[in-house]
């Protein structure tokens, strides 16, 4: 028994010397050197044969070395597949290893040879079976045979109790080894390899995986850790690396040039997929009947169409509560997901700051799009790059050109003027307009246009401003990034004005609909009360209860909730129809006219005046943008607002796709607002900040209507809270809640947060100091570096002289015994060939990763064992020299 | 898979997901690309593993790559020959390396070993003159080159040796915004 565990155990050992040698070697060079590396370590152990200990350990010691040889014969007889010569490589090996037996202890280089042999017979057998598989087989028959020469051996020389301490050891060892072949399964897609290798190491970790992880463990814990296995195989029916695969998601096929307009598309569906659910359990028992026309108004859409039934059903759905909360729920949702795909893109892009720093490298390395596939991009795309590199070189060549400054001034003061006005007008317009509508609210006689002026009027402002901002923008004479960020903010403002003042006069319209409602309440109270008197008078029967009066007899409130709604729905929905008849028009059409009229008139159609549409990328997010804001303003009196948004921007995805394909031609220039896209998230946050307010307002101080809605009869929409904490949950966390609401509570938490805050931006400060000042440091190294090579003797004497004294005085004390010059010429090479540096590194980690073994020999032997060092032949001893005194 | 006759067993089709940044379908999909480049040298069965390669000039004519300034070198870099011609595993290895999902380490080695004309470890100032006429399809003159590679040098050259090694490269390259949404093919 103890044999059989002790053979996986070595195995493993084994095994992991084999696995660690593809693991590390990253380069193929390094192959080369495997072939020496035995050679080398032979000699290194010939040099110092008589060190430490005993014939006994020495003996061990040779008998370790063997199979680590062999190992290394076999692994490169794979990769390699070269099969007789790595047979007679490993004959060679094993010959030197009989010799270095012998030397040793006489019986135990007996051991070996009859070893050897037995490993000769099955690197023959190997050769027979090409298939690793069979390959593998073998190895493990002949790594049993080692083992019980091994243990034979041992107990020879040996006491039993070291060896079983070994194996466990070992075990651990092995543990690790499996573990780190299926990290290695995991992120071997992440290594530059070139296929075959990859796919080589990957069969070859599985097989190890495969063979060894049942092997772990003792007794029951190895059974259980098999089944266990086993089961994960059954229920996955995968290997171990494929369990936890990423499937990528194709993303639609924008426009592929700028990434926030899907980033933020995916990001607003994403949403609307959050709430919709939230609202599919609402249920439609009630259906007011009102006598006003219009089926939508009555809908699901709306606010008023769910009552304020406070539980619903055996599993006590409550509506009002839930209403109001999932209301609340998805701004700070939206808000948290806004804030942190914003704190995501600072991670990544790094920020705006670093602008200039690299900006030939980066224009030179980063600017070709490899998605471009269509000659006509590609040739814009050369053309933009062209001119990107001229008008950096022109910067470079003259930072300042100064003339008149006076005029630019003055011309972007009155380019500032005429926007400013251009924004008031249209904000008086839409102010205009909405109190033009509650006259026509009051009529009946209204003509198409009049229905709808103004929705059509903000429709046509959105068409009209932005093109007017920009030939604004003409006489400003901005860089193109700083003038983009100009213009998007100006139509930003633009919105976000009229909106406001859509809002306000909305704000205007419910506070008469809240007058009108108080006096249809009185009016409605009194029709019920005539009814039952009405009622009783009739029937003459006090014990007959009235029968309910069918609503749709009672006098109903003008219900303002659900015309707010209506108002965002309204807007919303001739935003869709303005957008897409734009791209009919103002795109397909003139696409249409451009293309085939130009096989008849005066000039070129195509290159001239009307030339095609271009796909105005900042401009289209900012449209997804604002319209997400709306729908964040309308979803709470409106919840179908969602559903409409999602048909509307499904349906715009691939039909503003189309007309990009169409009918579009991509930017001459293009210029990102920014870097990272921060720029438009932070337009989404402060919108969606913006949107918060009116509904939070709405929700804290506007009494809902009182005969509509959930929260209808409440005198506040937060009432809901109160009722709930107050009726279904215990007492004591009633009490709790009006403790935690109270001001002596809320002031010391809101000083808090601020002192916390203002902690915080102190250390981003600091950070943001010592961050400018690494940098400051590092250019001045660069530069004096610099310096240094252009001129080496130039330089001053004393700084010379402090050189040429630092290092002695450094190396001095760490290595007394040892010559001081040694490690010298080892550290040289590594810094003059760079290009060797990745390999020193995995070099240093291996070492790294072989020293926990337990094994109670390894790390004398360790350091010399896994590998050769890499940087030159020269540097062998040398380096086995500088790597002994830290053990000691 | 079953309709006709298979392309590859599940073994292999498991390897390549492991090896790759692709799913089943797709490595099936680029091996349906890759067979249209030269259908008569590419076999519908991969079940043994076929040693075939398909040329250079075939590889580039695919619309993902015909339009790239760096087609050449991209594919040259991915072939195991070094002279472009490319097995199925070079392909496949080619488009998992510049998926969307390939991350910006294993992109940044690739992007060097791309931008590296002369394959010596380094990208010297030829190396920046070739990659920026491809860039600007020639159209700046000569000083306008010298100056700036010279500059783009400047700003990314640490150890100023006066050529981009790796760690320069990498460390400007992780800087740029761009780089990962620029440097990547849809197939």
């Amino acid at each position: 028994r103890p044999n059989r565990r002790q053979a996986a155990g070595r195995g493993g050992a084994r095994a992991r010397g084999r696995g660690k040698k593809p693991a590390s070697d990253d380069d193929d060079e390094e192959e080369e050197d495997e072939d020496d590396a035995p050679k080398r370590r032979r000699g290194a152990n010939n040099k110092k044969p008589t060190k430490k200990r005993g014939g006994g350990d020495d003996d061990d010691d040779s008998e370790d070395e063997a199979p680590k040889k062999k190992r290394g014969g076999a692994a490169n007889k794979k990769r390699g597949g070269k099969g007789k010569a790595q047979d007679s490589d490993e004959e060679d090996s094993d010959a030197g290893k009989g010799k270095r037996g012998k030397k040793g202890g006489g019986k135990k280089g007996g051991k070996e040879e009859e070893d050897s042999k037995g490993k000769k017979g099955d690197a023959k057998g190997k050769d027979k079976g090409k298939d690793k598989g069979k390959d593998k087989d073998n190895d493990k028959d002949k790594k049993k045979k080692k083992k019980k020469d091994d243990s034979s051996s041992d107990s020879n020389t040996n006491s039993d109790e070291e060896e079983e301490s070994l194996s466990e050891g070992e075990m651990a060892a092995l543990m690790e080894e499996v573990e780190e072949k299926k990290k290695l399964i995991a992120t071997i897609r992440n290594k530059p390899w070139r296929m075959k290798r990859r796919l080589f190491h990957l069969k070859e970790a599985q097989q190890f995986v495969d063979k060894f992880e049942g092997a772990l463990g003792k007794g029951k814990g190895r059974k259980w850790y098999a089944y266990k296995v086993m089961m994960t195989k059954v229920l996955m029916g995968l290997p171990y690396g494929s369990i936890p695969r990423k499937t990528v998601p194709r993303a639609e096929q924008d426009t592929a040039q700028d990434y926030s307009v899907s980033k933020i598309r995916s990001c607003v569906l994403v949403l609307i997929y959050q709430v919709i659910p939230c609202f599919k359990y609402i249920s439609s028992k009630y259906i007011y009947k009102y006598k006003e026309s219009g089926y939508c108004k009555y809908s699901v859409l709306f606010y008023g169409y769910y009552n304020n039934q406070r539980t619903i059903g055996l599993l006590q759905f409550r509506l009002p509560l839930s209403y109001l909360m999932v209301g609340i729920g998805s701004f700070g949702y939206s808000l948290m997901v806004v804030i942190r795909t914003m704190a995501k893109n600072a991670d990544v892009g790094g920020g705006d700051g670093e602008e200039g720093e690299f900006t030939f490298a980066w224009k030179m390395f980063t600017s070709w799009d490899y998605l471009i596939g269509n000659a006509e991009t590609a040739d814009n795309k050369y053309a933009s790059i062209t001119t990107s590199f001229k008008e950096s070189i022109v910067d470079e060549q003259e930072n300042q050109k100064d003339e008149n400054i006076h005029l630019r001034r003055f011309l972007r003061v009155l380019a500032n003027v005429l926007i400013t006005c251009s924004l008031g007008g249209s904000g008086y317009l839409i102010y205009f307009v909405v109190k033009r509508s509650q006259e026509f609210a009051n009529r009946d006689d209204l003509s198409w246009y009049e229905k709808n002026e103004l929705e059509l009027i903000m429709s046509l402002l959105g068409l009209v401003c932005p093109p007017l901002f920009e030939t604004f923008a003409e006489l400003e004479d901005y860089h193109p990034r700083i003038a983009l960020k100009w213009q998007l903010g100006r139509i930003f403002a633009l919105f976000l004005g009229n909106l406001y003042t859509f809002l306000f006069a909305l704000f205007d319209e419910v506070n008469t609909k809240l007058e009108e409602e108080q006096s249809i309440k009185n009016a409605s109270i009194w029709a019920m009360k005539e009814y039952y008197a009405n009622f009783t008078v009739m029937i003459n029967d006090t014990l007959v209860t009235p029968p309910p009066m069918p609503p749709a007899d009672v006098i109903r409130g003008p219900c303002w909730e659900t015309a707010v709604g209506i108002e965002f729905v309204k807007l919303t929905v001739s935003d869709i129809q303005v957008t897409y008849l734009t791209i009919l028009i103002g795109d397909f059409a003139r696409a249409v006219i451009v293309r085939f009229l130009n096989y008849c008139w005066c000039w070129d159609l195509e290159a001239g005046f009307p030339s095609y549409g271009e796909f105005d990328i900042s401009g289209n997010v900012l449209g997804l943008v604002f319209n997400q804001g709306m729908i964040w303003m309308g979803a709470f009196y409106a919840p179908g607002l969602v559903g409409i948004n999602l048909l509307r921007l499904l349906s715009s995805m691939y039909y503003q796709c189309w007309a990009v394909m169409a009918t579009n031609v991509p930017h001459e220039r293009v210029f990102k607002a920014s870097k990272s896209n921060n720029f438009y998230m932070g337009l989404l946050l402060l919108i969606l900040f913006l949107s918060l307010l009116p509904v939070v307002y709405t929700i804290m101080t506007l009494p809902p209507s009182f005969d509509c809605g959930p929260f209808s009869g409440k005198v506040k929409m937060f009432d809901v809270i109160m009722e709930t904490i107050d009726l279904d949950l215990p007492a004591f966390l009633g009490t709790l809640f009006s403790y935690a609401a109270n001001p002596g509570l809320i002031i010391p938490a809101v000083l808090l947060m601020v002192l916390a805050i203002y902690y915080l931006n102190s250390v981003s400060e600091a950070y943001k100091n010592s961050n400018t000042e690494l940098k400051k440091k590092m250019q001045m190294a660069r530069d004096e570096e610099k310096n240094r090579r252009n001129n080496t003797d130039s330089t001053n004497q004393v700084m010379k002289d402090l050189e040429d004294l630092l290092p002695n005085r450094s190396l001095a004390p760490p290595a007394p015994p040892e010559p001081v010059k040694k490690p010298e010429p080892e550290a040289k090479p590594t810094k003059t060939k760079p290009g060797s540096a990745g390999k020193g590194v995995n070099l240093q980690k291996d070492v790294a990763l072989a020293s926990p073994n337990p094994n109670a020999r390894g790390p004398v032997r360790q350091p010399p064992g896994p590998r050769g060092p890499g940087p030159g032949p020269g540097a062998g001893p040398g380096r086995g020299r500088g790597r002994g005194p830290p053990p000691r | 898979m079953g309709n006709k006759q298979t392309t590859f067993t599940d073994e292999q089709l498991e390897a390549y997901q492991d090896c790759t940044f692709f799913t089943r379908k797709e490595v099936l999909r680029l091996h349906g690309r890759f067979r249209e480049l030269a259908p008569h040298l590419v076999p519908l069965d991969y079940t043994n593993n076929p040693d075939i390669r398909v040329p250079l000039t075939l590889i580039v004519s695919m619309p993902e790559l015909k339009e790239n300034p760096f087609r050449d070198r991209i594919v040259e870099t991915f072939s195991e020959d070094r002279q472009g011609n490319l097995s199925f595993n070079d392909f496949v290895d080619m488009f998992s390396a510049l998926c969307e999902t390939s991350p910006r380490e294993l992109k940044t080695i690739y992007a060097f070993k791309i931008y590296d004309y002369n394959r010596d470890n380094f990208i010297c100032k030829e190396d920046l003159t070739k990659t920026l006429n491809k860039l600007t399809k020639g159209e700046l003159t000569p000083e306008e080159v010298t100056l700036v590679c010279d500059k783009a040098i400047e700003e990314a050259d640490l150890d100023g040796d006066s050529k981009l090694s790796f760690s320069d490269f990498e460390n400007m390259i992780s800087k740029a915004p761009d780089f990962l949404s620029n440097f990547h093919i849809r197939i």
